[in-house]
């Protein structure tokens, strides 16, 4: 399971942002502020962010800069948010994308 | 319509350093880049560079990223972050997804006299029995999180190749607390640099040679959970009965990369397959101009090097570009074009930098007999 590093003999680690909460597939788990979305998803072990359309294959991060997709995600209601360039900010709710997902548009 | 002098995509090292030449001789520099931050890959770069003094060495990559970015401001350059080029059409007319402050995006047309495509290059993936699984991922994106998002992608990895980027990402996924159960490379001895090879080994992570993966083992949870290994035959095709599985949470592929094309196409540049410089490239002249008139490229994206080397490509587009809109005389750029060049060819010594300083100079030979119009029709 992957985890924050906190000490490093080179860099600094400290978080940019505030420390929030998102909602993912139900469950709150921390973030801090502007990270992108997968970072919080790794450091609360979460691995798998979608399942393939055909195969129902799940799928991780891959790539890590928004080139493959294969970290997609269903953000806010809408799918197919690349999670690893994507900013988390606090109340996100984040859910794992089954498929091509459907747009949910809360028309108010 | 927005009107530019030059136009960069891309604002990694060849990019910025591009925009910074010709911001600095005066032109209207817009640099566009599809990510959260300016930079490229350089932020992801802890170590000390290699080379002269000219190419900042000992000075660690992410350090190289901010003086960029602070010269680039002072340059004048305007910058658009989040934002992507999604067209590029005759006249110079580019179709932009234009990321606003507020997160959305703005779809903007502009018109810039000259281009420069500096888009990098992306990681080679190999494929094997369960490649698609969650754990195994580029060794980039394993660096990624460990170096700019502060993040472990795991707790045990097991590399797979023994080039530069394998040993270095190796070391620095240890820095960060990972464990590197071991690290595969097919061929039968190690590609990468000696020094790098010899700090992981000295750490205790066994290099194993003539060995890749031929499986990735998943877990109940459907993330990864081990891998199979098998000793490869001089045609690399694995040996049955020498299998071994190894214990591991993520898989690291370092296998190469190749330069990312897709704009270059759309350009409509010549294209000429160079395998030492990562497979299909732009062919350009020494101005790095491609067979597109007003369209140079540098980095990654024109053969697969070094950090420093985008560096200078980079200053040498930026530099023609703006000779091109008269921003700086032929001399003059004739003259700084021909110091970078030197030192190119002194960074592009050692076994692996000469090979490709003489394809790229093969390259260069291929643009003045197929683009270039010969000197008595001028």
């Amino acid at each position: 399971m992957g985890e924050r590093i906190e000490n490093h003999i080179i860099l600094d680690c400290k978080p940019a942002g505030q420390k929030i909460q998102i909602t993912v597939d139900g469950k709150k788990i921390p973030a801090y502020d502007g990270e992108p979305i997968l970072s919080a998803l790794l450091a609360a072990g979460i691995k798998i962010n979608r399942y393939t359309v055909k195969r129902h294959e799940p799928r991780g991060l891959f790539c890590g800069i928004g080139q493959c997709t294969d970290c997609a995600m269903v953000v806010d209601g809408i799918p197919n948010v690349r999670t690893c360039i994507t900013p988390a900010h606090d109340g996100m709710v984040v859910e794992t994308q089954d498929g091509l997902s459907k747009e949910v548009r809360h028309d108010s | 319509m927005i009107h530019k002098d030059v136009l960069v995509i891309g604002a990694g090292p060849s990019g910025l350093s591009a925009a910074i030449e010709a911001g600095k001789a005066g032109a209207d520099t817009l640099l566009v880049d599809l990510n959260l931050k300016a930079g490229g890959q350089l932020f992801k770069q802890i170590h000390k560079f290699f080379g002269s003094s000219a190419h900042h060495s000992g000075t660690r990559g992410y350090e190289i990223g901010s003086l960029l970015l602070k010269q680039a401001r002072d340059a004048g350059v305007e910058i658009w972050l989040q934002s992507t080029v999604i067209g590029i059409f005759p006249g110079g007319k580019v179709g932009i997804e234009r990321g606003l402050d507020n997160g959305e995006k703005d779809l903007v047309t502009l018109k810039a006299k000259t281009i420069i495509i500096a888009t990098g290059a992306s990681e080679n993936a190999i494929r094997f029995k369960g490649w698609t699984t969650p754990g195994v991922m580029g060794a980039g994106a394993a660096q990624t999180m460990v170096n700019v998002n502060h993040v472990r992608p795991g707790e045990n990895i097991v590399m797979i190749g023994s080039g530069n980027v394998g040993l270095i990402v190796s070391y620095q996924l240890m820095q960060a607390g990972c464990n590197v159960v071991a690290l595969l490379e097919a061929a039968p001895k190690v590609g990468g640099y000696s020094v790098h090879a010899a700090k992981i080994r000295r750490a205790g992570v066994p290099i194993y040679t003539s060995r890749t993966i031929i499986e990735a083992l998943a877990g109940e949870d459907g993330s990864v959970c081990g891998c199979v290994t098998a000793a490869v035959d001089d045609h690399f095709q694995p040996v049955p009965g020498t299998e071994e599985t190894l214990k591991c949470d993520v898989i690291t592929l370092a296998t190469g990369m190749k330069p990312t094309m897709d704009l270059v196409k759309l350009a409509g540049c010549a294209l000429k397959f160079h395998g030492p410089l990562g497979g299909y490239v732009p062919i350009h002249d020494e101005r790095l101009e491609t067979s597109v008139k007003g369209v140079f490229v540098a980095g990654d994206s024109t053969g697969v090097e070094e950090a420093n080397t985008a560096l200078d490509e980079g200053k040498i587009a930026g530099i023609s570009a703006a000779e091109e809109l008269g921003y700086i005389s032929h001399e003059d750029a004739d003259a700084m074009r021909s110091e970078i060049w030197s030192r190119l060819d002194s960074l592009r010594l050692g076994p692996f930098g000469e090979r490709r300083m003489k394809e790229k100079k093969a390259m260069m030979e291929e643009y003045s007999e197929t683009v270039k119009v010969p000197a008595a029709f001028q």
